[in-house]
């Protein structure tokens, strides 16, 4: 049985409809990314799932228990690591973390006792007992969710944990939600970004307009997307010598065109960057630039629906 | 339905000793703060201060009070708008939290709802009573003596907190019902200066023109400010005493309700 089962979930926010029927199921021990655009309804999911919100219709379980009837049974079992990092900037790391163990029932002691773990295994040890209002993003991220893991929750809800932060500390993150993965725990993360799904996901949702529009994995997505391109500018070679450099890789290439002025061309699984380049240089075409490009989110919606990811504005 | 879990999850215990416990960690979260920025205490303290020695020394002068000195009159006015405005605490704070998503936290948490703003209240009001030491010291200096006894004054003390408690409340509504802190800030300042003006606080209501005169007589800031100026003065407090307290009760059972409504509600 999966340990998060949705069915039919709806919400309304005046005449904006936020989630109009999304239907979806988290598997114990997996990683679900739930990935769309602004306003496509991630934030709306999460908030009813982590029992802030109630559903105007359809049902969310959690380990069989009814997130809108069973609130309080929920919030056991639940850990919420919303897109802003919620922590008291006033305490220091380690209250921070206590604050969250005494709310959990936790006695003195082990709550004191949790505090210290999860500042070791989230390299807080040497800040847990600065105050926060001094600690990086990166920092601040990081005990956000150790705060959200103190009770040991059955299922992580990560709500965009690497917007607004900056390249190093999305890699610190990355790993970071790997570890926590590794371990086992089941988690519902959102995204606006395809590399990150990629990246953490073992099975991907994507959402548009509050309804599922795809769900598979990674590979089965980007197959569908038609995968990565290359792009390269040959400067004032022909486009009839480009094909013919090509030459015996055109089989496992897709329909090359242009784009301002630079030859785009899929590449299939299977072949590589590379190769691509190796057989234009043999064929003597003078390569100016060469880049790979990997699929985005509006790759994903362009083949999906025919236009690119909009925002919706009016979230909630 | 239990069977595949991978162990047994203990729900939270609910009821009042635990939502009182849920309170008192929520207050100590809040309290932690105040000593480690004194400045804040010290600022809120300023503003009367300076209320006190400009009313004092500049007004006072031209400020006849029959039967009493003009220090004896104006503080217990000071400390009532002193409290007052400490209650705009909550509102901010609140507001603070919401902006930054720990409310979210908070409700997404197996808690009382209605601890966290028992708590924030109960901080607040702690706070206001560290901000009244300050102010107490400063009165002292010009020459406002507990005239009625310790006991009398201390009742004074006791009343003026328990109605400043009570604006709490009223300012918890606005910092859940706005969507900024600023807007909390503008929101819960703004209508307090006509309240605490057009009273008794400063000067006597009988020289007012007719219509903030009626004003000045129904508001329950001035029969706060009265009651708490007779026991300071030892003189007969008369209704005011009981006056004030049914205010304080009847605002702190609606307006709590209220925002425990609104706490629950919010974006929902």
């Amino acid at each position: 049985m999966p340990l998060v089962e949705v069915s039919g979930l709806t919400r309304s926010f005046g005449d904006t409809n936020a989630l109009a029927g999304l239907d979806f199921e988290v598997e114990r021990g997996t990683v679900l990314g739930m990935l769309g655009p602004n306003g496509a309804g991630k934030t709306t999911a999460v908030r009813i799932l982590t029992t802030l919100l109630r559903p105007n219709a359809g049902t969310a379980l959690i380990d069989g228990i009814n997130v809108a009837t069973e609130p309080r049974r929920i919030r056991t079992r639940i850990g919420l690591t919303g897109q802003y990092a919620a922590v008291d900037e006033r305490l220091t790391a380690r209250e921070n973390l206590q604050l969250i163990g005494r709310f959990f029932r936790m006695n003195k002691a082990d709550s004191r006792e949790r505090a210290a773990e999860l500042l070791a295994k989230f390299r807080l040890e040497e800040a847990g007992d600065r105050v926060v209002s001094g600690f990086s993003g990166g920092m601040r991220r990081r005990l956000d969710i150790s705060m959200s893991l103190v009770a040991r929750p059955i299922v992580l809800f990560l709500d965009e944990p690497t917007t607004g932060l900056d390249p190093r500390s999305r890699m610190e993150m990355w790993d970071l939600i790997d570890e926590l993965t590794a371990d086992g725990m089941t988690t519902l993360l959102t995204t606006q970004y395809l590399d990150e799904a990629d990246r953490l996901a073992d099975q991907i949702l994507v959402i548009d307009h509050g309804r599922g529009i795809a769900t598979g994995t990674a590979d089965e997505l980007k197959d569908r997307v038609g995968g990565a391109r290359v792009s390269f500018d040959v400067g004032d070679a022909a486009p009839e010598a480009v094909l013919a450099g090509i030459g015996e890789l055109r089989s496992a290439l897709g329909e090359p065109f242009t784009a301002d002025g630079a030859f785009v061309v899929p590449v299939r699984p299977g072949t590589t960057a590379p190769q691509v380049m190796r057989s234009l240089m043999s064929a003597g075409i003078d390569v100016v630039d060469f880049e790979l490009q990997r699929p985005t989110l509006d790759d994903v919606f362009l083949t999906l629906t025919g236009r690119p990811a909009e925002e919706v504005v009016a979230d909630e | 339905m239990n069977d595949s879990a991978p162990e047994a999850i203990a729900d939270a215990p609910g009821g009042v000793v635990w939502a009182l416990r849920d309170a008192a960690n929520e207050a100590t979260r809040h309290l932690r703060a105040v000593p480690r920025s004194p400045e804040l205490l010290v600022f809120s303290a300023l503003q009367p201060i300076m209320f006190v020695v400009l009313f004092r020394y500049v007004f006072g002068g031209s400020i006849e009070i029959p039967g009493m000195s003009y220090a004896q009159y104006l503080v217990p006015g000071i400390f009532a708008q002193t409290v007052l405005f400490g209650s705009a605490f909550t509102g901010v704070g609140i507001a603070e939290d919401m902006s930054k998503g720990f409310v979210d936290r908070l409700r997404s948490l197996p808690i009382s709802p209605a601890a966290v703003l028992l708590g924030r209240t109960f901080s607040d009001l702690v706070r206001n009573i560290l901000t009244f030491v300050i102010m107490l010291g400063v009165a002292f200096l010009v020459d406002f003596r507990f005239q009625g006894g310790l006991v009398r004054g201390l009742a004074a003390t006791a009343l003026l907190l328990a109605f400043s408690y009570s604006f709490s409340w009223i300012q918890a509504l606005i910092g859940l019902s706005v969507k900024s802190v600023e807007a909390a800030n503008s929101a819960g300042f703004i209508w307090m200066f006509p309240l605490t003006f057009v009273s008794s606080a400063f000067v006597q209501t009988d020289k007012m023109v007719s219509a903030f005169r009626w004003f000045a007589e129904i508001n329950p800031f001035t029969i706060v400010t009265n009651a708490s100026r007779a026991l300071y003065s030892g003189t007969d407090p008369g209704d005011t005493v009981w006056q004030s307290l049914l205010w304080a009760l009847g605002i702190t059972v609606v307006f709590s309700t209220l925002s425990v409504r609104k706490f629950l509600a919010t974006s929902n």
